[in-house]
């Protein structure tokens, strides 16, 4: 799941600042799974806005929610209870893509972030999400354990540990793991360290976000649907 | 301007060496090898002073590292080629940190041309280490990428594929004398020595080691590395340690480096004005109980260039 986490309240209040009717728009996918921008969350941040658009002086700005099932899909942006263009601004607490596709869809509208889209992560624990993907379009995970060198490892190296790890800790930080190190860790309970000791080939990042840029994925069987949605 | 070897050929010979320090090796003698750290503006009189007066006439060839520990400072093509021009011969250290493959080959390429041999191929620490932590982190390649790199140039080519998806074929190759790091005394070593066997496999000549105290762990990881056909000349690191906190800061913070007591003690208990002299006899101390395990000791004296001398006498070389 895509995990985003919430923008400091300054950066907040400042951003909505020159407006008075806002709409805090939630969004019902991942960012509801990881508690910061579902519909409870949106009720909160709304009552935190009006506090303190008041405390400022400022008791007349109007604070709504709203909330649909996914913000980075066109079909459910029927159920919006009013068009994103009747608002001064719209903070949307869903992830990056929520936030672009809304304001795509309503050309009028200043949709403004209320997240910081952080990374593709599993629920390792209750209230702990760890990132598990680098979605560099082209994945290592069958030699390497499944364990994703370019996003486990601070520096992405694809080939085996730095001279920074410590007991299993990275060079950056002692409380997260070398991810190099929970690859060979990996590998040798395998019995496949013969995959540690492959010299790779220089990665293709050209498969990557900063290779060719926007990258899009076509279903050809799909298409009727994607010339919908364009 | 005293620009060196612009127009030198490429040796016919592969195992010709190309650099002093590749036949110092060759001709098996033990080689000790120093290190300077660029500065952080332009004031560079300081370390090519040193450089001079204290490394020229004792070490084969010298470090000069590559924005260390990832803090901006002049870098090491422009130091390394000054030294050429002042007949030291450097170690060109280069980190995979700040430049991605296109910048890496192009500087190889320009190092060559510079008149540098000997380049060190080192990941290079994260810039969350450093004083622009803000910075983007490259890493396009790592050390092992880097090393191929460069065999890759040797070879005549670069990296990357013309429009009908062959080689590019380099007008004029280099050939480098090359190097690799490695931590001798990592709490875990089999992760390093199978690292160790991919840099030597992607290219690396010779290995310059973190900083090793124990000279027991260390006989055994170069027991460990020949006995699986790792046969590359290995210079031990010495890190000169100048006071007792120095050396617990080493402890708790650097990686694969264990400081025992007895070198923790003799510090501590050495007046102010000892405290130099026992440093340098723990150095020379260190080199003479691990030199019949090596090929050589790579001297890091942070800013003490001045005790090079007196480290190699004290270490009976
Ligand atoms: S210590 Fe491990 S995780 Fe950290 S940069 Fe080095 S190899 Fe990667």
């Amino acid at each position: 799941m895509i995990v985003a986490d919430r923008k400091p309240m300054e950066e907040i209040l400042a951003m909505l600042a020159p407006y008075k009717r806002v709409l805090v728009l939630a969004c019902g996918g991942c960012v509801t799974v990881c508690v910061s921008g579902g519909e409870k969350q949106a009720d909160l941040l709304a009552s935190q806005l009006k506090l303190a658009a008041a405390a400022a002086g400022r008791a007349d700005v109007q604070f709504d929610v709203d909330c649909i099932t996914r913000q980075c899909d066109r079909e459910f942006a029927a159920m919006l209870k009013k068009p994103l263009d009747q608002y001064d601004a719209v903070l949307s607490i869903a992830c990056g893509v929520g936030v672009g596709f809304m304001s795509e869809l309503a050309p009028q509208a200043t949709v403004l972030p209320g997240l910081n889209t952080t990374s593709y992560d599993a629920s390792t624990a209750k209230g702990v999400w760890q990132e598990y993907c680098g979605g560099c379009g082209d994945c290592l995970l069958a030699e390497t354990g499944g364990i994703c060198p370019i996003v486990r490892c601070s520096k992405g190296l694809t080939n085996g540990t730095c001279g920074g790890t410590k007991t299993g800790k990275c060079e950056v930080s002692k409380d997260m793991d070398c991810g190099w190190y929970l690859i060979f860790k990996k590998l040798q309970a395998a019995g496949k360290l013969e995959l540690y000791t492959k010299v790779r080939p220089a990665k293709k990042w050209s498969k990557d976000r900063n290779g060719k840029g926007a990258r899009r994925l076509t279903h050809k069987e799909l298409m009727e649907t994607e010339e919908f949605s364009k | 301007m005293t620009t060196t070897a612009l127009n030198e050929n490429t040796p016919v010979n592969p195992n010709e060496p190309v650099s002093r320090l590749q036949r110092e090796f060759q001709a098996g003698h033990f080689v000790v090898s120093g290190e300077i750290g660029p500065p952080k503006g332009t004031s560079i009189e300081k370390c090519l002073h040193e450089a001079e007066e204290y490394l020229k006439h004792t070490v084969v060839a010298v470090n000069v590292t590559d924005i260390q520990t990832a803090v901006m400072r002049t870098g090491s093509m422009a130091i390394s080629h000054m030294l050429v021009d002042r007949g030291i011969e450097p170690i060109f250290q280069m980190v995979t940190r700040d430049r991605n493959r296109l910048a890496l080959q192009s500087d190889l390429l320009s190092a060559w041309c510079l008149g540098i041999r000997n380049v060190l191929a080192l990941t290079g620490d994260h810039v969350a280490m450093g004083d622009h932590a803000d910075a983007k982190p490259v890493f396009d390649l790592d050390s092992v990428g880097l090393l191929r790199a460069m065999t890759t140039l040797e070879n005549g080519s670069d990296m990357g594929l013309d429009a009908k998806g062959n080689a590019n074929v380099l007008e004029g190759s280099p050939k480098f004398f090359k190097g690799c790091c490695v931590t001798p005394c990592a709490d875990e070593v089999e992760p390093q020595i199978l690292k160790l066997q991919m840099k030597v496999a992607a290219g690396a000549q010779y290995v310059q080691t973190q900083a090793v105290y124990e000279p027991a762990a260390f006989e055994k990881f170069m027991t460990e590395i020949r006995k699986r056909g790792i046969n590359v000349p290995v210079l031990v690191g010495i890190v000169q340690l100048k006071t007792a906190g120095m050396g617990k800061y080493m402890n708790t913070s650097v990686p694969g480096v264990k400081v025992p007591d007895w070198i923790l003690k003799k510090l501590t208990d050495a007046s102010k004005e000892d405290r130099q002299k026992i440093s340098i006899d723990i150095c020379g101390q260190l080199v003479r109980e691990m030199k019949d395990m090596c090929q050589g000791a790579h001297l890091m004296t942070l800013g003490w260039d001045h005790c090079v001398p007196d480290i190699i006498k004290a270490a009976g070389l």
